[in-house]
Formats: structure tokens, C-alpha cells, sequence
């Protein structure tokens, strides 16, 4: 890991840290009320609002007993009068411990990490990374499957596009997972990811059809084929139904498969797969605060 | 003087011969500005002549730069691969090729290369030296951003000295 201990990309943590993380994401679910960094000051920069993201991880603040400063979007703050990044994380990395940054531009978070005085954890920079994200995946992966080691996973929607699927890809491949990925032609998994994994001699698949090898997978990742990613929008009228999953589509798939979503979801799960036990995104949202509790509790060498 | 030499020393003169300096030569025509950014050529004192689209055996066309007293850095040798790579550095003193330079492609690239992602952090925030990782992926060499983690090709590479 770096020396000054952040986290920016899931490229910064090795295999054992993740392992790492997943113990501590165990402990603080069996015993949340840890006040471990009590007297701790973190600030929450959300440069672009993400309620979601930003409540998970100021949950996880509180709940170490430390305290939240920040802003949750841009408006009001200097940075519309033209301050640059770095003077904006040179300043408030003065009157914190720990930054976590969310930014719309694409390595924000690392050119934020060099300059700050304190650690920084990327809460998502663009279309680039979100590592709390992709440890919250393996997380909810290593709960419902009992083990990280050879999982099916089959991964569905905008693969081209989809961060959250592009991190678990690269951090499932320290287990040798097995590949299925679904997606219209016009939004496959890039080129560069396939070759990582043919590199590393992992085995993947690639359909159009959902239902192919359905059956067969442990963990459904469902993300969203959105209208805009299609230069051609008969295309997306063509295709949009094809990656929807309802429950009549589960019922041979294995009794301990789980479904994932990063959310928000929009209509890319039919409600009534809600109440099927093999939907899992909601419990995913809650690993998501052990999960951070765990990376800030780490970074801070707590733990 | 060999027979290596002299043809090199033939071919060289195409363009006016220097006393003392360094000849790059053997660069793919679409490059030649691209190497005169990242030398700063536009910008020396020191004499520099070029040629362009002459005749190569080994390329099919060249473009040759002369530059006058000058001698260049292993890191600026380094920086010339990654815009042309077939290119060839020749150290010229009395008018004679007195050393061969090899252009070896670097492993990392600190400033000199635009981040080819609009979307990256050192398109937006000023004085943010770009940094990339230099690995090949199928044959070609691409730079990957530290920050972005996006591949900037070869194809792609903008100097911004
Ligand atoms: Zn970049």
C-alpha cells in the first residue's frame, strides 16, 4: 500500500489488503458501535452530489465516533469562484484527518492525494474509480457465497461504460472468478479488460443472450443500459427490453445465486423480483457502511 | 572511414552536413514536428536544419532533423521513441559520425505528453504534470495515465512542452 495510506484506486490495495478489509467489514457488522476514531475529524467533499454515497460513508463516520465536516455539491463553496483543486485540498486538508472526495473529473482523487496532508478515500472521480464500491461488492460476495475463490459471476447491461464492473472485474480477478458477460453489441466489455484476463488466464464468456448461461452463475451484476450511451437510438429501442430481469427469468438459476445492483436502479430489475430472497441490493447498501467503516478504520491504522 | 559509414555519411548529406551536433534521422515524416516540440527546437538558438520526405530503404520515407552543437540527454533520447520510434541518433564531431545513439523507449513519462481522456484532472486543473506508466498491448506501444488510468496510443500522443 501507498505511505500515506489512501485509497484512490482498488489498484492501490493488494490481495491481502482487500482480505484485510473483508475481516474488518465482518467485525464492525458483528459489533458496529466501535468508537475507534473518536476525536477524529473527516471531511466529506462531494464536488457532485451522490446522496447515496456520501450518507453511507458519513454513516460510517459517525458510527467510529469521529466527526464530519463538508459540503455535499459544489454551490456555495470557492471552488465556483475558481479555486483550483489543489488549493481547495491544500486548505481543508488542514482542518481534517482524513479527506473522502467524490469529483466529476477523472483523477481528481489521486492528483488530490498527492497534494493533501492527510489520506484521501475516492468516493468515485468520474467514470474512473470507486473503490469503496468494488470492496463493498466483494463484500457482499464473500457474505452470500461464503468465499471470493472461483465465483460465476455474470455480469449484465452497460459493460462498456459501467466503472463498478470494470473495479470488481480487476478485483475478482485475484480469485479466479469465472466470466459470463451479458451486454448489447454496442456496449461490450472493452477490449483492454478481456486481454487482462486472457493475460492472467482467466476464463470469460461473452453473449447478448441473458438467459444463456444464467443457471449457471452464483452472483447476477446487473447495471443499466442507459438510452444515452447509444449513438444509435433504434438500437437502444431495439435492445432495451432484452437486458430487463423479472422473476419468472430466476427460476432455474442456483438456490444460492444473489443479485447485485450498484443502484440507483431504474427499471432494470422488474419490481416483483424485490421479494424474491435471491435479491440482495438493498442488503448491499447496508455492507456498504462496514465496508467503509472498515477501509477508513484501516487507512487510519486503527485496526 | 567504413562502408557503413560512408553511405550513412552519404545519406545524412541530403540534407547540410553540421561539424559538431546530433543527427536524428530515420523519423516517419508525420512525426518530424512532433520531435522538434519535444526538443524545442522551435524554440533554441542553436542551428537546426531538417529535411522531410526523403527517400528511405528502411521506412520508405524519412524526415532527418540537424541540430548544430547540440547533444541530446538519455532522457530526451528516451521521449524521441515514444514519437518515432524507428528513428536513429548519430553524435557528429569533425563532421564525422563519432558515436551511434540508441532511442530506448522509457517505462514512465513525466510531463513533454498531453492525456489524450478530456475528461482527465490534467486537462482541467492548471500545473498538473501529466505521468504515465509506457507498457506495449498487442504489438503497440500506449501510455496509461496514473491519474485518469486511461491509454493515451501512440497514434494519440500530443507534446505539450
Ligand atoms: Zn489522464
Amino acid at each position: 500500500m501507498k505511505e500515506k495510506q489512501s485509497l484512490v484506486s482498488i489498484h492501490d490495495f493488494t490481495k491481502e489488503d482487500i482480505l484485510r478489509i473483508m475481516e474488518l467489514a465482518a467485525d464492525f457488522e458483528a459489533n458496529p458501535d466501535q468508537r475507534l476514531l473518536y476525536g477524529k475529524v473527516v471531511a466529506s467533499l462531494f464536488f457532485e452530489p451522490s446522496t447515496r454515497t456520501r450518507l453511507s460513508f458519513e454513516s460510517a463516520i459517525n458510527r467510529l465516533g469521529a466527526r464530519v465536516i463538508g459540503f455535499s455539491d459544489m454551490n456555495n463553496t470557492s471552488v465556483t469562484k475558481g479555486e483550483t483543486l489543489h488549493d481547495t485540498i491544500r486548505v481543508i486538508s488542514n482542518y481534517c484527518d482524513m479527506i473522502v472526495m467524490r469529483h466529476p473529473v477523472e483523477g481528481a482523487a489521486r492528483y488530490a492525494s498527492e497534494v493533501s496532508r492527510v489520506p484521501v478515500v475516492n468516493a468515485g472521480d468520474g467514470a474512473n474509480q470507486h473503490p469503496s464500491q468494488t470492496l463493498l461488492d466483494l463484500y457482499s460476495i464473500l457474505k452470500t457465497q461464503g468465499r471470493l475463490d472461483n465465483i460465476n459471476i455474470m455480469m449484465v447491461g452497460d459493460l462498456k461504460y459501467g466503472r463498478t464492473v470494470h473495479s470488481l472485474l480487476e478485483a475478482l480477478s485475484h480469485f479466479k472468478a469465472e466470466f459470463t458477460f451479458v451486454s448489447p453489441p454496442e456496449l461490450q466489455m472493452p477490449t483492454e479488460y478481456k486481454m487482462q484476463l486472457y493475460e492472467r488466464g482467466i476464463s470469460y464468456y461473452e453473449t447478448a443472450d441473458i438467459m444463456e448461461r444464467m443457471a449457471m452463475a452464483d452472483i447476477i451484476y446487473m447495471t443499466r443500459v442507459q438510452r444515452e450511451r447509444f449513438s444509435d437510438i433504434m438500437e437502444y429501442e431495439r435492445v432495451k427490453n432484452a437486458y430487463i430481469l423479472r422473476n419468472d427469468m430466476l427460476v432455474d438459476t442456483k438456490p444460492n445465486m444473489r443479485i447485485l445492483h450498484p443502484l440507483p436502479r431504474v427499471n432494470e430489475i422488474a419490481t416483483d423480483v424485490d421479494s424474491n430472497p435471491k435479491a440482495y441490493w438493498f442488503q448491499q447498501t447496508e455492507n456498504g457502511v462496514y465496508t467503509r467503516m472498515a477501509i477508513m478504520a484501516y487507512l487510519f491504522g486503527v485496526k | 572511414m567504413s562502408e557503413q559509414q560512408e553511405n550513412h555519411k552519404k545519406g545524412i548529406l541530403e540534407v547540410s552536413a553540421i561539424e559538431n551536433g546530433t543527427v536524428i534521422d530515420h523519423i516517419p515524416p508525420t512525426s518530424l514536428f512532433k520531435v522538434i516540440k519535444l526538443l524545442n527546437l522551435d524554440r533554441t538558438t542553436h542551428q537546426v536544419t531538417f529535411g522531410t520526405n526523403l527517400k528511405s530503404k528502411r521506412i520508405g520515407t524519412k524526415a532527418i532533423i540537424k541540430i548544430a552543437d547540440k547533444y541530446c540527454a538519455d532522457e530526451e533520447i528516451s521521449y524521441i521513441s515514444l514519437v518515432a520510434p524507428t528513428a536513429r541518433l548519430s553524435i557528429i564531431r569533425d563532421f564525422e559520425v563519432a558515436e551511434k545513439r540508441q532511442v530506448e523507449v522509457p517505462t514512465h513519462v513525466e510531463g513533454f505528453v498531453k492525456c489524450a481522456n478530456p475528461m482527465c484532472v490534467t486537462n482541467h486543473e492548471p500545473h498538473v504534470k501529466t505521468r504515465f506508466d509506457v507498457f506495449t498491448r498487442g504489438g503497440e506501444l500506449v501510455l496509461r495515465c496514473k491519474y485518469c488510468e486511461k491509454i493515451t496510443t501512440q497514434e494519440q500522443i500530443e507534446i505539450i512542452r
